[in-house]
């Protein structure tokens, strides 16, 4: 290996070459000098840093953010209870307790199961998008909005009615 | 008994004064650290004549942890272990499982494993360099490359829906289609990179300044790397072409044309440089892959592993089953082990999982690269300075969420 490095160091070109130094280089300013080109070109050209509140950035339709509870075009909700988003879900984030409709509320439901208790602990969730594609009732979606900011570790318990939103719509296919 | 070892601590106390020593705590939690790293050392002067690692500051128990998660599920916790570059370590894991399960994935979901992978190491290496810059004294670069870093996360965020922490890819494939601009955008932003590198290696890499601040500090050699266990840049900065992609192809890494680039003497300026060369490299491979990515589906025909699409399970019986099955009753490979690696942008990077036929992992061990660089920084501290220590840190790459899973 020796005679290999003695090798690698006399080629001018080759850039692991460290221990010869050519007189420019050793001069310092020239290195500095194109250095300080770099620093000046980028002072000239457009900024990318954003300045955030007041501009956002753009994030794709995809964007695995906060949940929402879909109703169908009756408004009924989707939710069926059937907890496999629970069960899907690698962070326990979610707390599900089904139960049967009461005859009164039957026309609000698709099923005669639906989610009593429906709480979802955004702290906890790790934003993986598993429970939308573990339920089967088109209900749970993630959504673009990323910006959760509570003064209380309770208000970023969502539950059933905040997660729920207020008009239904077609099934949704996320792609 | 506490007598004892208070009298033996101010014994030592005392014998450290005789000898005019000095005992710094670098880290856990020292604004020089990268990660959550405990160096004990004791100084004589500004040189360090012995150093004491200690780990465990940010241990989160993932294997043990992923004991309890499905084969969907493991995915989302590595992706907190090299959170760098968290693709790879998804890629990894899928790999592996898919390996037990004896999946093959069409072409297309290869090709697309091989762009992350590659893109994940080039922002690895940006990230790594660009710090090296900064402990170095050079903080302008930092900002340059977290342009180009910037930029590739609006690619994640259009495929996978986030930025950071991925969950990327299921067993058996894609984690969903691929939008369809992926391998122009994925081309545009390559196209950049050169140019980012060229930039970088004006304001550094002939600089004298920077030459003499990283040639043969903590070097390593050979003989000593490969003892210690290393793999990946910082063994090839040691002068081994030793690189998974080429001797244990995986994903079809077959098909591309790159070149492995090697150090000699191990040193902080061999690491850098060998990164820096790698991402060239990585360039070449992505170029490849995104002009010849295949056509086809997104994932391998496997109903009862791969979930059906959305469309199938509101409509269509057999899907719905699979659905419920897979969900329920999880994915359950047969009963064996298996040990798959990669060569993550850090080095290799293992997955050893046991499987008993249940829904989890029996039992999962990742062998993580950085652990291993991390056993040698006692060897290579020994006897620098104390700005070098943080040179010779930052330029092992060693990220604690990794190290310590
Ligand atoms: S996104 Fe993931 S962590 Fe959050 S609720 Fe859904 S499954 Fe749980
Ligand atoms: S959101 Fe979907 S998976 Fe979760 S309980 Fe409701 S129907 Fe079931």
């Amino acid at each position: 290996m020796a005679a290999d490095t003695v090798a690698k160091k006399k080629n001018p070109n080759d850039p692991f070459r460290k221990y010869d130094l050519t007189l420019a280089e050793k001069l310092y300013l020239p290195a500095i000098s194109k250095g300080m080109a770099v620093t000046l070109s980028h002072f000239f050209q457009k900024k990318v840093t954003m300045q955030y509140p007041e501009e956002k950035p753009e994030v794709s339709h995809r964007w695995r953010g906060r949940h929402v509870l879909k109703r169908d075009e009756y408004g009924r909700e989707r939710c069926v209870g059937c907890q496999m988003c629970e069960l899907a879900c690698p962070a326990d984030a979610i707390t599900i307790q089904a139960g049967e409709v009461p005859p009164e509320r039957r026309h609000l439901h698709t099923t005669e199961r639906y989610a009593v208790i429906y709480e979802l602990d955004m702290l906890r969730c790790i934003y993986c998008g598993l429970c939308e594609e573990a339920c089967p009732e088109a209900a749970i979606y993630l959504t673009p909005f990323y910006e959760f900011v509570e003064d209380s570790r309770e208000k970023l318990i969502y539950t059933k009615e905040m997660l729920t939103e207020k008009t239904g719509g077609p099934i949704f296919y996320k792609d | 008994m506490l007598k004892q070892v208070i009298d033996k601590e101010i014994a030592d106390q005392q014998q450290l004064q005789e000898q005019e020593l000095y005992d710094l705590n670098l880290g856990p939690s020292h604004p020089a650290m990268h990660g959550i790293f405990e160096n004990r050392v004791k100084i004589d002067g500004e040189r360090i004549i012995e150093c004491e690692s200690h780990i465990g500051y940010c241990h989160r128990s993932f294997e043990k942890l992923s004991e309890h998660y499905s084969y969907t599920q493991v995915n989302t916790i590595t992706d907190r272990m090299n959170y760098v570059s968290s693709m790879a370590n998804n890629i990894g894991w899928i790999l592996a499982a898919e390996k037990l399960l004896g999946i093959e994935v069409p072409k297309k979901v290869q090709y697309v494993r091989v762009i992350m992978l590659e893109i994940n190491r080039i922002i690895d290496h940006l990230i790594c360099n660009g710090i090296l810059g900064v402990d170095a004294g050079a903080y302008t670069g930092f900002l340059y490359f977290m342009e180009a870093r910037e930029k590739v996360y609006t690619i994640f965020d259009k495929m996978v829906g986030a930025r950071l922490t991925t969950n990327f890819g299921r067993v058996g494939g894609l984690d969903r289609p691929l939008y369809p601009e992926f391998a122009d955008d994925v081309l545009n932003w390559v196209k950049v990179i050169p140019k980012v590198l060229k930039e970088f290696h004006t304001l550094l890499t002939r600089n004298r300044i920077f030459i003499e601040r990283c040639r043969d500090i903590t070097p390593i050699s050979a003989e000593r790397a490969l003892d210690y266990g290393y793999t990946g840049p910082n063994l090839r900065a040691a002068g081994v072409e030793y690189d998974v992609r080429k001797a244990d192809p995986f994903s079809s890494y077959e098909d591309f044309d790159f070149e492995i680039p090697t150090g000699t003497t191990g040193d902080v300026y061999d690491r850098y440089m060998v990164r820096m060369e790698e991402m060239e490299q990585s360039v070449k491979i992505i170029e490849q892959a995104a002009k010849n990515l295949p056509d086809g589906p997104h994932h391998a025909d496997v109903p009862e592993i791969y979930l059906p699409e959305k469309k199938d399970v509101y409509s269509n019986m057999e899907a719905m089953i699979y659905h419920f099955k897979i969900i329920m009753h999880g994915i359950r490979p047969p009963k064996g082990e298996v040990y798959q690696a990669i060569e993550a942008p850090n080095g290799e990077l293992g997955f050893y999982c046991v499987s008993d036929g249940g829904p989890n992992p029996y039992r999962l061990h990742f062998r993580s690269p950085c652990f291993y660089y991390y056993q040698s920084i006692e060897e290579l501290l020994r006897g620098s300075l104390i700005a070098d220590a943080v040179l010779c840190i930052s330029s092992l790459n060693a990220i604690a969420g990794e190290l310590e899973r």
